[in-house]
């Protein structure tokens, strides 16, 4: 190959690549690494005048003497699993099994509507939340209560609010799943379920001998997955709670990180106890994401290009 | 009979599973038309909460000023996460070159990773090169976090293009280059569609980086000001906030309406065939 031309076959990529190459430096690596850093400083508002004070581990050994860590801790566990098992995972499976065990065109609206939550901006979906967990006269849900079951009318949103963050939750995270299950469950063969249905089969036991281990390489997929979404994002918790009622009552570590070092109520803004809050979740990330990585059998999707010119 | 009351049972499930979801959206439209509602049953009909259209809200900016500014940051972000992740995706499926492997590893990687525990960190770059607090800034940031979602789904679109096709350009003498942009693009049209209307939709409803990053500028997407209605004590008005809420949402209703089909594929994060 002549010289000229292996350099441009050299540069055709640099050229695709470039910006991409460029931001996700800017906006993933090197905030990975400068997380790591800050964590290491005691850079706070208190203490900032633009240099960086290391301190070694010390963030770290106040998260783990902290008497709020246990709280935060808990807190964040209860939130991931309930919201994972009853929602991102369970509901999925149930409206994906019930949807395709129906008519199509009926099948695919009931999805379309499953996804509402997702597509709406999430501000508004919290405010419609609000207003539903509302005390009466307003609150919907207290309006029914109180009409149609004849119980006591209250703000459901301060009464059990870890409760409502989940199923605020949960009802946007069931669609994930749902969309990856309804795709693996029509990929089996019809013929599977006749066989079982001339055999004699319930639907509950297909479900449970056929359709279930067949699917199981996405729910496996679905719960790892969601677990490291659910553990880091906190824009709903942050709108619909803000981390409470009351003391740290629905505060979970992502939020807990982001309150630490962007905006708190306290006006110090501690970014390098923040940061490291943040880091533990970026090291979770890590490692969970080179999991998947191998566990998922992504190696055969960075296959190289089937055929090759130049 | 019993055979019919069998096949009923998924449907009266799903409706009994997903009326709690269309309460909340029902309730808004009911809401923004009355003068107060209690539960779902509305009481006197006004259009007096759509007042904001014509005239600002209290000290608010106008809300055109606020669409205004929700399409300077929505627009850009679509355009440029669907050329960077169009070209980029386009060099992982058909370029062979040094770290190809690496780079494709890395975009899955990516895509699983938490962006919202970097926060903090790019709170830091963004100060560092000097467009914290500007729009551009929000932009940027929105369209890397937004990058290998992009990506992943574009070098989807290429794998099904046939070689043929573009191994007929380049014997022809086009430049690879040329042969992506003029060849391959077109074909790939409803893929580049769905996701710069995916990728508007991300920003049309964005809230935490603009909030976060925002602070002090005078320009204020659309979920960033409704936000602070509902904040502001002295005025909650939820006639008002249902209505502006309604404005911002009607956009992404019809949007959905049309593209559900594409949209489907790209909310579950182009992982369809993953597992």
């Amino acid at each position: 190959m002549p010289r000229l031309q292996r350099l441009r076959s050299g540069l055709t990529p640099l050229l695709f690549l470039g910006p991409a190459a460029l931001l996700v430096t800017l906006f993933f690596f090197l905030p990975v690494i400068i997380t790591g850093l800050i964590s290491l400083t005691d850079l706070a508002t208190s203490t900032f005048a633009g240099r960086w004070h290391f301190i070694g581990l010390g963030n770290y050994q106040r998260m783990r003497i902290s008497p709020y860590t246990v709280k935060i801790f808990t807190n964040t566990a209860t939130y991931v699993i309930c919201t994972l098992t009853f929602f991102n995972v369970g509901m999925a499976l149930v409206i994906s099994l019930l949807t395709t065990s129906i008519n199509k065109t009926a099948g695919s609206l009931f999805r379309v509507l499953w996804l509402l939550p997702r597509i709406t901006p999430s501000v508004i979906y919290v405010i419609m939340w609000q207003y539903m967990l509302a005390d009466a006269p307003s609150g919907i849900l207290s309006q029914f209560v109180t009409t149609v079951l004849g119980a006591e009318a209250k703000n459901w949103l301060y009464s059990y609010p870890m409760v409502a963050v989940i199923i605020a939750n949960g009802l946007i995270g069931t669609s994930f799943g749902m969309i990856i299950f309804t795709s693996a469950i029509e990929s089996i063969p019809p013929e599977y379920m006749m066989a079982a249905r001339v055999d004699g089969a319930s639907s509950w036991q297909i479900i449970r001998r056929i359709t279930i281990p067949l699917i199981r390489w996405p729910l496996l997929f679905v719960t790892a997955y969601q677990t490291l979404s659910l553990l880091t994002s906190f824009e709903q918790i942050l709108l619909l709670t803000g981390g409470g009622p009351g003391f740290y009552t629905t505060e979970v570590w992502a939020l807990y990180a982001y309150h630490t070092a962007l905006s708190n109520y306290w006006g110090n803004t501690e970014f390098g106890f923040g940061s490291a809050l943040a880091a533990v979740l970026v090291v979770i990330g890590i490692i969970a994401s080179v999991v998947y990585l191998r566990v998922f059998r992504f190696s055969a999707m960075v296959a190289e290009p089937k055929i090759e010119v130049l | 009979m019993n055979q019919r009351l069998r096949s009923a049972i998924p449907y009266i499930l799903l409706i009994l599973l997903t009326t709690p979801i269309l309460i909340g959206y029902l309730w808004l439209f009911i809401s923004s038309m009355s003068i107060r509602t209690y539960g779902l049953r509305p009481e006197g009909f006004t259009l007096e909460n759509w007042r904001f259209l014509l005239e600002p809200i209290r000290s608010r900016p106008s809300i055109w000023r606020v669409l205004l500014s929700t399409l300077a940051f929505a627009l850009p972000l679509g355009l440029l996460d669907v050329i960077i992740s169009s070209a980029a995706g386009y060099a992982l499926s058909r370029l062979k070159f040094p770290g190809r492997r690496l780079f494709l590893s890395l975009t899955i990687i990516l895509h699983a990773f938490p962006s919202a525990t970097l926060l903090i960190a790019i709170f830091f770059v963004l100060r560092f090169i000097k467009l914290y607090d500007t729009i551009i800034g929000v932009v940027l940031v929105s369209v890397s976090l937004g990058l290998p979602l992009g990506i992943w789904l574009m070098k989807g679109f290429y794998d099904n293009v046939s070689w043929d096709i573009e191994m007929a350009a380049l014997i022809d003498g086009c430049s690879r280059l040329r042969a992506w942009w003029s060849v391959i693009l077109p074909i790939i049209r409803p893929g580049l569609a769905a996701l710069l209307i995916f990728s508007f939709l991300g920003g049309w409803g964005a809230y935490i980086i603009p909030y976060t990053f925002l602070a002090t500028a005078s320009i204020q997407p659309i979920s960033v000001y409704l936000q602070s209605l509902t904040g502001d004590y002295t005025f909650v008005n939820y006639g008002v906030v249902t209505a502006v809420g309604l404005f911002q949402l009607i956009p992404v209703l019809i949007f959905y309406m049309f593209t559900q089909r594409y949209l489907l594929n790209l909310y579950s994060g182009g992982m369809k065939g993953a597992a």
